[in-house]
């Protein structure tokens, strides 16, 4: 049977080595936003030998552009988006600590390698729950690239956010073992 | 003849972006409550269970429901004895967009180029599809879409002799190998015939269809129920977890063809199937 963690950031090797897929986690604490366009700046500072505007070692990765924040709101709707685009980055930030990543869809067989290596583990969202998602958030900040806009790199500080792991570091694939649990031949 | 102003277009536009993004259709609801009753998986149930609250937040608080408030995809059916005045028509609708997703605090979600991804800073340019039409009167129709869900969506040219399995086949095996990817329960736009591009546009067009109201044609209305039936069989379920409900509708729209050939235009779109109409 799932079970129900609630986890505080940043997380050490074991806050997650304990998750196995379909556990449902609650999430408090800081996390940050980076999606496309931030991932490929991260990765050419890293190529460039130049510092990542934050430590990733033991944090948390949502990729999630928000929409803009009304007034006396800490932000607007915050969904995840989908993850592969950031696969190729992906196990670069693991290999530094990153403990986590929260997202939407599959992740290819190099990510769900460096999870294993790394003891570090891939969580799911609800897709498309943006507004939901948003009153996990009790604050936000812009940490770097504000000139991307929705992509910019923020760290948000959250409360109880809702997430499904979907890789755990034992290799485990929510995805794989659902679908293959409802499939009717 | 009839003289329509740009501004009343504008006004028009910029409602129906903020409508559409805020306020998901009754029909789309229906849809996702069904599916609630229908899907046997305990996760399957509480992610739609957190859709259908999710909804409710974004029409309470006026929020927008998915924080990918989409390319503006805009259907314009311009009566053919209606004049426009006052300015260009496209750079209307472009103003309309651009006040909807400023006011609407709607994220901006278009890049300059494909390569230097560089954002516009105001969501435009919209993509504008335009049909002239019998009549006085302008319909127009908003239809954010989200990229999740595009990304996954396909244009083939198949042999004439794939034939209706073969479409089938390539619909079914589309919608399941994208999996999560474009947020399920996905509604499905097929469309089918005309020329590569006319496929794509039919495809787009088939997700304005009211949820689930089957095809005129008797013959391609039971091709929607079996592709439907086919990719609920395959198991994906509401957000890819597992489960029974993996699309809420599959609506093909078609055209005739060339001899040679079998156009598929597949779009996908994500449970936040929205669309927003007016006449003016």
């Amino acid at each position: 049977m799932p079970e129900i963690y609630h986890l505080t950031t940043p997380l050490k090797d074991e806050d997650v080595e304990k998750l196995r897929i379909g556990d449902q986690v609650y999430i408090t604490g800081d996390i940050y936003t980076a999606r496309d366009s931030a991932h490929k700046r991260l990765i050419e500072a890293l190529d460039g030998g130049r510092p990542l505007p934050a430590d990733f070692k033991g944090q948390v990765i949502y990729y999630a552009g928000p929409s803009p924040a009304k007034p006396g709101k800490p932000i607007g709707s915050v969904g995840p988006t989908t993850s592969y685009r950031m696969d190729a980055y992906a196990p670069r930030l693991y290999d530094l600590g990153l403990k986590a990543t929260i997202g939407k869809g599959n992740r290819n067989p190099e990510v769900i390698e460096s999870l294993k290596k790394n003891k570090a583990v891939y969580l799911a969202a609800i897709g498309g729950a943006a507004a939901l998602l948003a009153r996990s958030v009790k604050a936000s900040e812009t940490v770097a690239y504000e000139e991307l806009g929705p992509e910019a790199i923020r760290r948000l500080t959250v409360e109880n956010f809702p997430a499904i792991v979907v890789n755990d570091t034992l290799g485990g694939d929510l995805y794989r073992e659902g679908k293959k649990q409802y499939a009717r031949s | 003849m009839r003289e329509i102003h740009v501004h009343k277009i504008i006004e028009t536009v910029k409602n129906l972006c903020i409508d559409a993004n805020y306020y998901l259709g009754d029909d789309v609801i229906c849809a996702l409550v069904d599916a609630r009753q229908a899907e046997e998986s305990q996760v399957g149930q509480d992610v739609l269970d957190q859709i259908l609250e999710n909804v409710e937040i974004a029409h309470m608080e006026k929020a927008a429901m998915c924080q990918d408030t989409g390319v503006a995809v805009v259907f314009l059916e311009i009566g053919q004895d209606v004049h426009i005045v006052g300015g260009d028509l496209y750079e209307a609708v472009n103003e309309g967009v651009r006040q909807g997703y400023e006011e609407g605090y709607l994220r901006k979600s278009m890049v300059k180029n494909v390569f230097d991804r560089v954002n516009t800073k105001d969501n435009t340019p919209a993509v504008i599809h335009t049909d002239i039409v019998p009549g006085e009167d302008i319909n127009i129709i908003v239809a954010p879409k989200g990229g999740g869900s595009e990304n996954m969506s396909l244009v083939k040219m198949l042999p004439p002799s794939a034939g209706r399995n073969g479409v089938v086949d390539l619909v079914v095996k589309t919608v399941c190998e994208a999996g999560a990817n474009p947020c399920p329960p996905v509604v499905v736009g097929v469309g089918l015939g005309g020329t590569y591009e006319k496929a794509a546009l039919l495809g787009k067009k088939a997700l304005l269809r009211e949820i689930g109201s089957p095809n005129p044609d008797t013959e391609l209305a039971g091709m929607e129920k079996e592709i439907l039936k086919k990719i609920n069989d395959c198991g994906v379920g509401p957000q890819g977890f597992g489960g029974r409900v993996t699309a809420l509708a599959v609506h093909i729209e078609s055209f005739p063809c060339h001899i040679a050939s079998l156009p598929v235009g597949i779009n996908i779109n994500c449970h936040v199937a929205r669309h927003k109409e007016a006449v003016i």
